[in-house]
């Protein structure tokens, strides 16, 4: 009996003095167990990402990475991220021979030589947590959003599988769940970034050519990586407002 | 306008119908958009727990140093310092859980550096990378390198190590995320 009344107080105390989510995480430390991030907060973060392109080694660890860590399939069409391969005759960039084998899955077969005039280089691709999303914009049914902290979700429970999304993304990031026939994307890792970890891919990188960055948060390197870098988003024509930055990238890649 | 007034009637049955359609539109609604629907925006506010709920196949450097403490320290100064442990070793989250009943297997050494190491022309030329036949034969990597602190110190009188281990490490501006 004295210890309910004791329990009751100490408990009504922590309500009174401190914020549900702090009386959470100060009961997970009592507990003495990690706490599933509770004072994650959705308005505290706006996520992208920062790609260096001249690290980029073709290894292939973020694709195999991500199908592992998000359960894609392992059809060669089915890609959360993939890495492509430019050939880009020095003169004519207008004409870039890309290759991808199996997204990069498997790594990439040597197929050119040096010193033939060309220049040749890795762009790892994923979806790039637009801002203003095409593809948000054209779901019939609210299935696809941009989330309070910027990443681009899709709501399998409410996808039709109409497709439109998938046509209407200029950076070709979706695809088709043949298990499912819903949509599939990059979720930048959403179950791993709200809990403090970072994506699976840039878990996975060894040469720390993408890394995962809080635009919020302003103890990010990402701010100081974005002054002292000349930085490029893919396809800026189409005011995607897109948040994955790339560091060299060439004016070839599409 | 007597034509219109004498058929009141058709009126107010069309009117009915209206009300009845607007109505089970109402209701129809209530019933099927889930609560949460609207919420933040044109989408199901639950649709952010879900894609949360998904269990991590990473655990994370910070989860492996927890028990292996001694290999950062074998890597210190080394070029592969920075590389977070399942980078090479897998998605070993089920081994974090529990360590006895999952064991995590040790990756060949003939396949796991060739992926990084092998020669390739679109591999940045500063990155160290060699023709693997050419360089080891049908020796193990690991045999002369360690790998967690892979560079091999020249014996004396001999000329620096391998091409590419005379190039600088990546300078790494960003360094870590987590």
């Amino acid at each position: 009996m004295n210890e309910d009344r004791r329990d009751f107080l100490a408990r009504s105390g922590r309500l009174l003095f401190l914020t549900g989510a702090a009386q959470l995480a100060f009961d997970a430390v009592l507990r003495g167990e990690p706490e599933a991030a509770p004072n994650y907060r959705t308005t505290d973060h706006w996520w992208g990402m920062i790609i260096d392109v001249e690290k980029c080694i073709g290894c292939g660890n973020c694709v195999r990475a991500c199908k592992e860590e998000n359960d894609v399939p392992r059809e060669p069409f089915c890609f959360r991220t993939w890495v492509e391969r430019y050939h880009v005759d020095a003169e004519d960039m207008e004409r870039p021979e890309v290759d991808s084998p199996n997204g990069g899955y498997d790594g990439f077969p040597e197929r050119y030589r040096t010193g033939d005039g060309s220049k040749n280089f890795f762009v790892p691709k994923l979806c790039n947590q637009c801002a203003h999303s095409p593809c948000v914009q054209v779901c019939p049914v609210g299935a696809t959003f941009e989330s309070p902290d910027g990443v681009v979700l899709v709501d399998k429970t409410y996808c039709l599988g109409c497709r439109y999304c998938v046509q209407a993304c200029p950076y070709g990031c979706r695809f088709i769940d043949p298990r499912t026939e819903t949509v599939d994307k990059c979720s930048l890792c959403y179950h791993r970034i709200t809990k403090g970890l970072t994506t699976a891919c840039c878990e996975a990188c060894p040469t720390d050519a993408r890394v995962l960055a809080d635009l919020k948060n302003p103890k990010d390197p990402v701010h100081e990586f974005l002054r002292t870098h000349k930085v490029q988003v893919l396809k800026p024509q189409m005011a995607t407002g897109s948040k994955t930055y790339y560091n060299g990238l060439d004016g070839s890649v599409r | 306008m007597s034509v219109f007034f004498g058929h009141r009637g058709h009126l107010v049955r069309m009117a009915a119908l209206f009300g009845v359609g607007v109505t089970g539109f109402f209701v129809l609604q209530a019933l099927f958009v889930p609560k949460d629907f609207g919420v933040y925006g044109h989408y199901r506010a639950g649709a952010l727990d879900d894609n949360r709920a998904r269990p991590a196949a990473f655990a994370g450097r910070a989860a492996c140093v927890e028990c292996h403490s001694d290999v950062p320290d074998a890597a210190k100064g080394g070029r592969h310092e920075t590389i977070r442990c399942e980078a090479c070793h897998g998605p070993l989250a089920g081994h974090a859980a529990d360590p006895t009943e999952k064991k995590a297997v040790r990756p060949d050494p003939r396949v796991l550096c060739a992926r990084c190491h092998a020669a390739n022309v679109a591999r940045p030329a500063r990155f160290p990378q060699v023709d693997i036949a050419e360089h080891a034969g049908q020796e193990a990597c690991t045999a002369c390198h360690t790998a967690h602190n892979p560079l091999v110190p020249p014996a004396a009188g001999q000329p620096g190590p391998a091409p590419g281990g005379t190039v600088p490490p990546a300078e790494t501006p960003k360094g870590e995320t987590k």
